[in-house]
């Protein structure tokens, strides 16, 4: 065997590379340096993301600590002084005198705490319904997907909507503030499961006809260590761009809820709130209490939704 | 002396790439006569395939021509292009590829498509067009050609598909047939058949064939001449009973002593060490000197010399004894 | 010498029916596709038992039963003395088992992308709790690799390097019998020699019993100990190399060889073999190879030839002599 060792030698500098090592000279990252739309999207995700989670310490006052309200403040236009306190904000004020700029930026953060939430939520249930169906086939399959395939018959907000008023008929009355979040993202991540499932499915589907997972299930690996360390991993490029695209969707879906009035309550507003709450001073004059928020969310969703279609594009390799 | 009917001269194609340009065909001239088989033989990755889309137009960006020529019965077709370039290619070059479902259209009968194929590039009418049609079928032994010329590709078996890819790659009187390994998914009972079924063919209407395949067996049967591609450049060339018993290029050489024999027994196999250089890691000199067991010191810094009138692209061919 | 594999009457019978529905309304039964029909073979000890035939033949699946990746639908597999069908006690089947490995034909799709190289290779191992301390560094040595690739991943190697690499898998388990379906398929030629020099030096030094399955019948004559030809999931010649290249007794074999290229066979003109492989799920009647015969009587369409001894080769014909 001594003629094939010397010619089949390695390079002897190959240690192990380092995950981020092999990422900075992945065609990924190259392709993510080249694309302009990609740096500017990730960009303002950043931005907002990071004044989204820093929000106590970058807005100027806390809109829900009632001590720092000052109802004489309320509808200042932006950027000029009170008549009578001869305070100047941003973004002005709303009619209960809290900083616009402020509540953008919290409600920020419960868009997108409800929004990544839901993901996350209907990205578990569909990888898991995926994985099994995929995997085991027969009648598993056969119910999982055709659940699946009712659901999406329907619009996934009116499927929200239902889930959401089934669940506040069972809070009790005196916890439904409290419960409104969590109810909106269980509401919102039932209704965007289905996408998940069915790519997972597909790409499992794929995934088990190879030899490698033959060569692991020889060995006598359970279905669920081949599910999870041999099949997910090769699963994940499309439930990364699907997540990516959900988040947008998520983020307006909880907005529109909101704004319908059956999401986030006035105590802890979020985008879809404010939103709600602008529209109300659109015709009197006071623009800006609509028109901050509104763009707040514009650039949230079309940044995060340009994101995941470049994600798509760059993840797909028939196009590459 | 009669002008080939394909005659490439220096073509090289080039892909640029991120790392570099890559040269997947290298400066490679070869000729087909009439009537001749020239077998296009090497490894994966030797740009055997490459050079067979080239001819007919097909690289796909970014690959791309970056020199030498291709000239098609005397007339230069590289610099073709679009709808000139389709219809040359419809009229004159016959395709077979490995899958026969590439090259047939699955929404239409194949009688549809021997016709339409004809109608476009011959001066006849549609009756005399679905005559012929007939008559392909029959010649390229389909049973019953009459009954199953109404029938869609998927109602025959690999075979018998790939029979009629050949009557639709010759159906327009094409003086050249590239058929870029057109048996390798078929089994080996139907490969016989095909390649008898394609050299009594392109024998009988003197079409020039370039027949590119991994198969050294299939060569030796098939081809009158062969051409040994490795790392995208011709290593030898000539006909093919000398090239096989008495290889000059020591690839060719370490390619015939590694292919196992069936009228050998149990012994241990030739090996060529190592594996073909990648694209972006072309060594200096000789491309193959590396793995060369006669490699000298000219072989890692000069290139290995053009075949022009030599046989083998190198520096130190092996020469028999009788030769000597 | 002892058997160290005995298969007795092993047959697959897949089902291939359309869905329910379909069937109702197209009033169709159920569709079935006998792929394996009553093979007998024995694999000797530290031999190589080669099984030869074209797609449809069932090869491929006659190895995925005696792995565990199939069920047979009926017939024995017997390894080691245990009938790995039949046996209740759990921990001897797994010991046998664990003794059985495979090498696959698409060096590409058997290496899981997304994992490192050493933990492809110990997976055999570490699955079952074992110690796995400098193995994957001792295998890849072993099979011609560089012990610091064990931190690369699949995608950086060459596809013969990858079938090292599946060899070296294969290996770890430390198995007496592995299973090689179309090990070199996918691979050139000067890389299909090395690694079945590999194969061999491998044999030799560990003891190793193959069975090797493929359709290049140049790569078996110079492997196998025993060949067995299949035919539409039957078995119809086994014979040793020499004697079935030489002087093969089915009609099958000999068109076979005959239809083979050789490298030798410059300009060679035979009459290329007729008609091709019949549907496997409505096969011929009696001998299934009595419409591309050219002995054919009538009794090879009533009747199912049974394996006769004829001089040191077994053949199911009822004409061959």
């Amino acid at each position: 065997m001594t003629d094939t060792q010397t010619n089949q030698a390695a390079p002897p500098e190959a240690v192990d590379k380092s995950l981020w090592q092999d990422f900075r000279e992945s065609d990924f990252f190259y392709a993510f340096k080249r694309s302009p739309v990609a740096l500017v999207s990730f960009a303002v995700v950043c931005i907002l993301v990071l004044s989204a989670v820093f929000a106590p310490l970058i807005a100027p006052t806390n809109p829900f600590d009632p001590a720092s309200l000052n109802l004489m403040n309320g509808f200042t236009p932006p950027l000029e002084p009170n008549a009578f306190t001869g305070d100047a904000f941003l973004m002005g004020t709303d009619d209960q005198g809290r900083d616009v700029f402020s509540t953008i930026l919290y409600g920020m953060r419960i868009s997108l705490f409800v929004g990544a939430s839901a993901v996350l939520f209907a990205m578990v249930l569909g990888i898991t319904l995926g994985l099994v169906s995929g995997y085991f086939g027969g009648w598993t399959e056969t119910i999982i997907m055709r659940v699946a395939d009712v659901q999406l018959t329907f619009p996934s907000i009116l499927v929200a909507m239902l889930i959401f008023g089934i669940a506040k008929g069972f809070t009790p009355v005196e916890y439904r503030d409290q419960m409104a979040i969590w109810v909106l993202i269980l509401a919102i991540g039932l209704s965007d499961w289905v996408q998940f499932a069915r790519v997972v499915r597909g790409a499992t589907l794929v995934e088990k006809s190879k030899d490698y997972v033959a060569a692991a299930r020889l060995i006598g690996r359970s279905p669920w260590a081949i599910m999870l360390k041999h099949i997910l991993p090769n699963a994940l490029s499309p439930v990364l761009v699907i997540a990516t695209i959900s988040l947008a969707l998520a983020i307006i879906a909880e907005a529109t809820l909101s704004f319908l009035g059956v999401g986030a309550p006035p105590t802890q507003p979020s985008l879809g709130t404010l939103i709600r709450i602008g529209q109300g001073f659109l015709f009197s004059g006071e623009w800006w209490i609509l028109f901050f928020p509104a763009c707040t969310l514009l650039a949230l969703a079309l940044s995060v939704n340009l994101l995941g279609d470049w994600l798509r594009d760059a993840l797909n390799p028939r196009l590459r | 002396m009669t002008t080939p009917v394909l005659s490439i001269r220096n073509l090289s194609v080039e892909i640029p790439t991120r790392q570099g340009i890559l040269k997947p065909v290298d400066r490679v001239s070869y000729d087909i006569a009439a009537g001749e088989i020239l077998g296009v033989v090497g490894e994966s990755g030797a740009g055997k395939s490459m050079a067979g889309n080239a001819v007919i137009g097909l690289l796909n960006r970014p690959a791309h021509i970056a020199g030498g020529e291709i000239r098609l019965n005397g007339a230069r077709i590289d610099p073709l292009e679009g709808e000139e370039m389709r219809r040359m290619r419809g009229k004159e070059i016959g395709m077979i590829f490995q899958d026969p479902l590439t090259s047939l259209n699955p929404l239409l009968t194949i009688g549809d498509q021997l016709t339409e194929t004809m109608l476009t590039h011959l001066p006849i009418g549609r009756k005399e067009a679905e005559k012929r049609a007939v008559a392909a079928l029959d010649e390229v032994g389909i049973p019953g050609a009459k009954e199953r010329i109404d029938s869609y590709p998927h109602e025959f078996s690999g075979g018998m598909r790939q029979r009629v890819v050949i009557a639709l790659a010759l159906c327009a009187e094409p003086s050249l047939v590239i058929a870029d390994e057109p048996t390798t998914a078929l089994d080996v009972s139907v490969q016989a058949q095909i390649i008898a079924l394609l050299k009594r063919l392109c024998r009988e209407r003197g079409t020039a064939v370039m027949l590119i395949t991994h198969d050294m067996g299939v060569i030796a049967e098939a081809a009158d001449r062969v051409a040994v591609m490795y790392a995208g450049r011709l290593a030898e060339l000539g006909p093919v009973r000398e090239v096989l018993t008495e290889p000059r290029h020591p690839y060719t050489h370490g390619l015939m002593a590694s292919t196992p024999l069936a009228s050998q027994g149990q012994t241990r196999l030739h090996q060529i060490p190592g594996s073909m250089p990648k694209l972006n890691y072309m060594p200096d000199g000789c491309a193959f000197h590396p793995r060369c067991p006669r490699a000298a010191d000219k072989c890692r810094t000069a290139p290995a010399p053009t075949l022009t009138d030599g046989r083998a692209a190198c520096w130190f061919p092996m020469v028999t004894e009788a030769a000597e | 010498m002892t058997a160290h594999v005995t298969v007795r009457g092993l047959t697959r019978i897949f089902d291939v029916s359309k869905p329910l529905l379909n069937r109702i309304l197209e009033r169709r039964g159920k569709a079935f596709l006998t792929a394996v029909s009553e093979v007998d073979f024995e694999i000797e000890e530290r031999t190589t038992y080669a099984l030869v035939g074209e797609s449809g033949s069932g090869k491929s699946t006659i190895g995925k039963m005696l792995v565990g990746l199939l069920n047979p639908s009926g017939g024995d597999v017997e390894v080691e003395g245990v009938n790995l069908a039949k046996e209740t006690d759990g921990d001897k089947v797994a010991e046998v088992r664990s003794d059985i490995q495979m090498i696959f034909q698409d060096p590409y799709a058997s290496l899981n992308p997304r994992w490192r190289v050493r933990d492809i290779i110990v997976e055999p191992v570490a699955s079952k709790g074992g110690d796995t301390k400098g193995l994957a560094e001792k295998l890849l040595e072993q099979v011609g690799l560089h012990p610091s690739d064990a931190g690369k991943f699949p995608h950086e190697f060459s596809g013969g390097q990858r079938q090292r690499i599946c060899i070296a898998r294969a290996l770890a388990s430390n198995p007496r019998l592995i299973v090689c379906d179309e090990p070199t398929s996918a691979l050139d030629v000067s890389v299909q020699a090395q690694v079945l020099n590999l194969m061999s030096d491998l044999k030799d030094e560990l003891g190793l019993t193959y069975l090797l399955i493929t359709h290049d019948l140049t790569v078996v004559r110079h492997m196998a100990d025993r060949i067995g030809v299949l035919y539409l999931g039957r078995l119809v010649e086994e014979a040793d190399p020499e004697t079935l290249f030489t002087d093969p007794k089915h009609p099958y074999s000999r068109m076979l060889l005959d239809a083979a290229p050789r490298m030798d066979g410059f300009g060679r003109e035979v009459p290329p073999p007729t008609g091709e492989i019949p549907d496997p799920i409505d096969p011929p009647s009696g001998c299934a190879f009595h419409p591309r015969c050219p002995l054919a009587a009538d009794i090879c369409k009533a009747e199912r030839p049974q394996m006769r001894l004829i001089g040191t080769s077994k053949v199911a014909c009822h004409l061959a002599e």
